[in-house]
């Protein structure tokens, strides 16, 4: 095959309306130099035979035909793309969240992860929110930013948060019925390192703004009177 | 009780209805019962149906159809803009403006700044209550 152009063809016979070119036929000919392409190749068109290509295997029956014909389903070639992030979401921006065991709490976002989720921290001293992943459905952006250039969150992912997995235990007959004797789940050391360490220049990066730590402490609440269409976020 | 603000050329009215809501306008021409010419600084002259506007107290010297920079001059003379601004009305729609244009957080600020007002009040008033006891 030949080369592939560095600049893309621009047609040479433009639209008048949609549909209807400037040229005619004869005249597109002439204008695409046709006529020297088989000047060059002495009167005719060049033709270029198709390459030999190698025999094919040869197939055998299939051993067994289906009774009846069964219909295969179409292809689906879609590929989902990342949950579109609002414009007014960004690095450091305070969020509410409105749902949820924290609902009300206002918290920082910090980036968003592959599957869409946001990831966001209270920070934890300050509210009690951890490092958590929350959906920007439940949230409402505030347009309070902090700075979050200190903070290192590279390597938190959605693989971070999945569930630890477990040993599945064989049961018994005589241990059917017992309960099992588990203390609750204690939160790994690494990951209340994790949270030290992310919240180490925020929370120095909150403490400049003066009464910033305590809007982070405390939860949102309509109060009588405000409506929310209303209300400046 | 008679009228106060009088329909007339010259008078600053505020738009309380339709696409110029709380813009000042000044009243150019009377064009019949219900309508007048009316125009500003801001705005194309255009046609308002008196229930669209309320009159305020502010007048200005110009003469019927003024052209539009004889008309700025004369609103710069009569210092139209100073006048709303200090005026009660005007106050209090700068002040209406500026509590619906704030943040959550500057709600948050201003709690925490009537609390502490509200505190400061309070020991004042205690301290008065006791010398008025004593």
């Amino acid at each position: 095959m030949a080369a592939k152009r560095k600049t893309p063809v621009r047609t040479r016979n433009p639209d008048l309306i949609r549909g209807v070119g400037k040229y005619s036929r004869s005249k597109m000919y002439h204008k695409r130099g046709l006529w020297a392409i088989k000047a060059k190749n002495g009167g005719v068109f060049p033709r270029h035979d198709p390459k030999p290509k190698p025999p094919a295997a040869a197939e055998k029956a299939p051993k067994f035909y289906p009774a009846d014909d069964v219909k295969k389903p179409l292809l689906n070639k879609r590929k989902p793309k990342p949950t579109k992030l609002r414009a007014s979401i960004t690095p450091g921006t305070v969020l509410i969240l409105l749902a949820g065991r924290f609902m009300g709490k206002r918290v920082v976002f910090l980036k968003q992860l592959a599957s869409g989720l946001l990831l966001v921290t209270g920070p934890f001293k300050i509210n009690g929110v951890p490092l958590r992943r929350v959906n920007q459905s439940y949230v409402i952006a505030t347009s309070t930013k902090v700075d979050i250039s200190g903070v290192n969150i590279e390597k938190f992912d959605d693989k971070y948060f999945a569930k630890a997995v477990e040993k599945k235990k064989k049961k018994g007959e005589g241990e059917f019925f017992e309960a099992e004797k588990e203390d609750k789940k204690k939160l790994p050391e690494d990951k209340k390192e994790d949270q030290k360490a992310v919240d180490a220049s925020l929370i120095k990066s909150i403490e400049g703004v003066p009464d910033l730590k305590a809007y982070l402490a405390a939860r949102f609440s309509l109060k009588s009177g405000m409506k929310p269409h209303e209300l400046v976020f | 009780m008679p009228f106060k603000r009088y329909v007339e050329i010259g008078r600053v009215a505020l738009v309380n209805y339709g696409k110029d809501y709380g813009k000042l306008v000044v009243i150019v021409d009377v064009v019949d019962q219900n309508r007048a010419l009316v125009d500003a600084p801001d705005m194309v002259r255009s046609q308002m149906n008196f229930k669209r506007l309320t009159l305020t107290d502010i007048k200005i010297d110009i003469n019927r159809v003024p052209k539009k920079k004889t008309l700025i001059d004369a609103m710069e003379k009569a210092d139209v803009k100073n006048k709303w601004e200090s005026s009660s009305w005007g106050r209090k729609l700068i002040v209406q403006k500026r509590r619906a244009s704030l943040n959550d957080f500057d709600r948050f600020k201003l709690m925490l700044a009537k609390i502490k007002r509200a505190g400061i009040v309070r020991q004042e008033l205690a301290k008065l209550k006791k010398e008025t006891a004593a």
